[in-house]
């Protein structure tokens, strides 16, 4: 017992740290799968972008690291919407294996640049002097990088979901996605609002993959990697809600250091397993309403 | 007369919403039977309870006696029940041929052989051809669905349903969306089916009602309003005021 | 997109479909040096060809076909590293029946969904199974493959020697009889409502056919087919490695079914025969490129060539015929 509550409290910090930052990146996936519809598998090469602006960002422009998130935010947002615009909206209307070969195109091709630009190797990750060293809670060290990543991310959350509730663009996205017919013929943009959601979206991915570079390195293969556990919290949580995606990055999270910790020759088989016993149990993910 | 289709407190409701209120409906062998009422009345999800595309909150659906009401929906159409769409539901893409075949072979009992070619199933060719025949469609055979005027794909539909041999037969506007110059073409093969079916139309056309049917259900809000021969509907006060408003009486 | 075969096409095999046959012996004298390359791009077409049958004529999508590929490599793989069964035609089969019941079990779970929930469990089988060969490291050999799978001669007679003469002709002989059934299945009443489900699901629903069964039954078959051709890979390797799991080459493998043109039986032909030579050339040389290009294609096929190679090929007859 006297060991066991410190590692259940790492565990649950760790953890938490890693459900957040899934959060970040894979919320924007839920609600643009919710509001268009689009099976975007190349979610993740928005969030391994971000990671590459960073790291760029800091060693060859010689930003200090907020600047450089920022920028990571920003550069891939301005990306997305080209790539919306261009080639993505022209597939809104074709069936689902369309969507998936195209997205499945975007990640080869994706995972191939970064190889032939930065390599192979994992990118160093970059923290300034601020943010290095442990501090000390109930009784242990924690990493002060991952206390800021749960800050940061909590921050950021909280504005997504005030954003949503509050604003006219939150509102239309909530129309859309509850009922895209009736929301045009009331007179929504829908392809605006499909374009600056899918530039959020996409935009936050970046700034996840960037804040996290720590959790979960920034490599070529990446968008494979971790293609996975990107979509389960998303199809768990629920295509097109923000509260189920959370509570599901948050279970992954949790449930993936947990094992990785207590039980390693498992690996994570039991995430898999219990994902699929999920979604047989409600298909349409914990808080989902489609589907 | 026994029923065919029998309905006993059929009801139907999402939440606060009653779709379906009580619904007592017969339906004899051999009918020719029309249920009108206003849009949103519920005529479409009457339907889709009788076919089992829609489970009812309370009631029964009985065939031929057999409470059917718990059965799914390709249960209900091996004994018996056939349907068409009010919206064209066809394989687009695909031959008349095939379109019909399809529902020909499954009635026979071939569609699940996986060893000898389907074109070389004589039984099946030979019974779907004759029901292009009869529909008129038998020059169109091979052509693709996709490419035929909306007035025949109709057709296509009912041969489809006519296909499975039904005992009853629910047509759900079938003269829907079709231009008057082809809704002759489709009046003509309703008049042609055979005796021994009974029959259901949802139709808004008074003109197709007041010709095919020998008895009309009128459907208000979930309810039966009323229910007689065509005369009888036709100078009932209360059908009047449904279709056309206070002012008007 | 696709083709459909029904109650008014000719069965009969046409002179152009023994064309590929043809082509197949003359490389076994032609080009002896290329048999290894051959073998593994007749491989390649059976799995596609499995694919097809539930992607293309069933029309469900499923990234974790590989699950059935790599099921069926491993049975045979440990069927004769680990407990000496080294008939190639009984570690076929085992494959085969193995291969199938996995099918059948997870088909039974996945089919009764639809939309990304199908999709995503489909990716999570795959997932469990590759977890499972990775830390399973006794059976499987985990990160290192399973070695040592040694087969005997075919029939007693036919050794597999070390020019791949043997593997090609065993895997030619073998994608011949899985073709010639897949064949009459898709020409059957039974491939007919495959398509009817992938064109109008409501419709089979309301013609009374019972459409999950159906499926299942199409999906236990597929699975089959990848299991075998997994099997076919482990004999001819003589080697299992963690490679024949997980979504790469699931992913792999539908680029090169979309690039043969889904759905058209012989799409499963042209597309591996097309990329494995592709990749044998120009990876080599420069991998992340060939990668790209990989990538590149198939945005370009979805949005501009649905039909694969051999949907422009008939959009090339057509036009030519259009203008005679």
């Amino acid at each position: 017992m006297e060991v066991f509550l410190p590692s259940l409290v790492s565990i649950a910090f760790h953890g938490v740290a890693y459900g957040m930052i899934l959060y970040v990146i894979s919320v924007g996936l839920s609600v643009t799968m919710g509001l268009m519809g689009f099976v975007n598998l190349a979610h993740g090469a928005f969030a391994m972008a971000g990671g590459y602006v960073l790291t760029s960002a800091i060693t060859r422009l010689g930003l200090s690291f907020p600047p450089a998130l920022v920028l990571a935010f920003i550069v891939v947002a301005a990306v997305s919407v080209l790539l919306e615009r261009w080639l993505y909206s022209r597939l809104y209307d074709a069936g689902e294996l369309e969507q998936v070969l195209f997205t499945i195109g975007l990640i080869f091709m994706a995972v191939a640049a970064a190889q032939v630009v930065f390599g192979m190797l994992q990118q160093p990750v970059l923290l300034p002097d601020y943010l290095k060293g442990r501090v000390s809670l109930l009784g242990r060290d924690f990493p002060l990088y991952r206390l800021f990543i749960i800050v940061a991310s909590s921050v950021i959350i909280a504005a997504l979901w005030f954003g949503v509730e509050r604003t006219l663009w939150g509102a239309m996205v909530r129309a859309a996605v509850d009922n895209r017919a009736m929301a045009q013929s009331i007179g929504i943009n829908t392809r605006r609002l499909f374009t600056i959601t899918f530039a959020l979206g996409s935009g936050l991915a970046g700034l996840g993959g960037a804040l996290g570079a720590e959790i979960i390195a920034i490599q070529p293969t990446y968008p494979f990697e971790h293609l996975v556990y990107f979509l389960i919290v998303v199809s768990v949580g629920g295509l097109g809600s923000l509260r189920g995606p959370f509570a599901a990055a948050l279970l992954i999270g949790v449930s993936d250091t947990a094992c990785k910790y207590w039980l390693p020759e498992f690996g994570a088989f039991f995430i898999y397993v219990a994902t699929i016993v999920l979604l047989l149990w409600r298909p349409a993910g914990l808080f989902g309403r489609r589907l | 007369m026994s029923a065919v289709l029998e309905t006993r407190s059929l009801c139907k409701s999402f939440g606060a919403l009653v779709v379906a209120e009580n619904i007592n409906f017969r339906l004899e062998v051999g009918a020719r039977h029309a249920l009108i009422g206003p849009n949103g009345a519920g005529k479409t999800t009457f339907v889709n309870m009788l076919t089992g595309l829609l489970a009812p909150s309370a009631g029964q659906v009985l065939l031929g006696g057999e409470d059917i009401t718990r059965l799914a929906q390709e249960a209900r159409v091996k004994r018996g029940i056939g349907r068409t769409f009010q919206i064209n539901t066809l394989f687009r893409d695909m031959s008349v041929l095939d379109n019909v075949a399809l529902g020909v072979a499954e009635r026979q009992g071939v569609s699940r052989r996986l060893w000898r070619a389907a074109s070389r199933h004589r039984q099946v060719r030979e019974e779907t051809f004759a029901l292009l025949d009869m529909l008129g469609l038998a020059d169109d055979a091979s052509k693709r669905v996709v490419d035929l005027p909306y007035g025949k794909q109709r057709l296509v539909e009912i041969a489809i349903a006519l296909g499975l041999k039904p005992r009853v037969l629910l047509l759900d506007e079938p003269a829907a969306g079709v231009p008057s110059l082809e809704s002759g073409m489709i009046l003509q093969v309703l008049d042609r089916l055979p005796e021994e079916i009974a029959i259901l139309i949802i139709e808004h056309d008074m003109d197709v009602v007041f010709r095919f049917a020998r008895a009309i259900t009128v459907l208000v809000d979930g309810q039966v309003l009323c229910e007689g021969p065509p005369a009888e509907i036709a100078s009932d006060p209360r059908v009047r005021r449904v279709y056309l408003g206070e002012q008007h009486e | 997109m696709t083709s459909f075969i029904g109650y008014g096409a000719d069965p009969r095999i046409r002179f152009t479909e023994c064309l590929p046959w043809l082509a197949a012996i003359a490389v076994f004298f032609l080009l002896p040096d290329y048999l290894s390359l051959g073998a593994r791009i007749l491989t390649y077409i059976l799995f596609a060809l499995s694919l097809d049958l539930i992607l293309g004529y069933a029309g469900i999508v499923t990234l974790g076909h590989s699950a059935f590929f790599g099921f069926g490599a491993y049975v045979a793989g440990i069927l004769s590293a680990k407990l000496g069964v080294t008939d190639p035609l009984l570690l076929l089969a085992a494959a085969a029946a193995m291969a199938g019941a996995l099918g059948v079990a997870t088909g039974a779970v996945i089919l009764r969904t639809h939309g990304l929930t199908q999709l995503m469990l489909t990716l999570a089988i795959a997932a469990v199974c590759l977890e499972i060969a990775h830390k399973a490291t006794p059976i499987t050999g985990g990160a290192d493959g399973l070695s040592g799978v040694t087969i005997a001669p075919i029939f007693g007679a036919f050794k597999f020697d070390l020019f791949g003469r043997t593997a090609y002709l065993w895997c030619l002989t073998i994608l011949f009889a899985s073709w010639w059934l897949t064949r009459r299945i898709i020409y059957s009443p039974f491939g007919a409502t495959l398509a009817g489900i992938r064109e109008n699901r409501v419709r089979m629903h309301a013609i009374g056919v019972p459409v999950y069964r159906r499926l299942l039954t199409a999906y236990a078959i597929s699975a089959m087919i990848a299991g075998v051709a997994g099997a076919l890979l482990a004999e001819t390797n003589q080697f299992v490695g963690l490679n024949v799991l997980g979504f790469e080459p699931s992913g792999e493998l539908m680029v090169m079914l979309i690039l043969g043109g889904v759905g058209r039986l012989y799409g499963a032909f042209v597309g591996p025969l097309v990329y494995l030579i592709a990749q044998d050339f120009l990876a080599k040389q420069f991998p992340e490129y060939w990668y790209f290009g990989i990538g590149l294609m198939l945005v370009l096929v979805v949005l501009f060539a649905r039909g694969g190679i051999l949907g422009l090929a008939d959009a090339l007859v057509a036009r030519w015929r259009k203008l005679k």
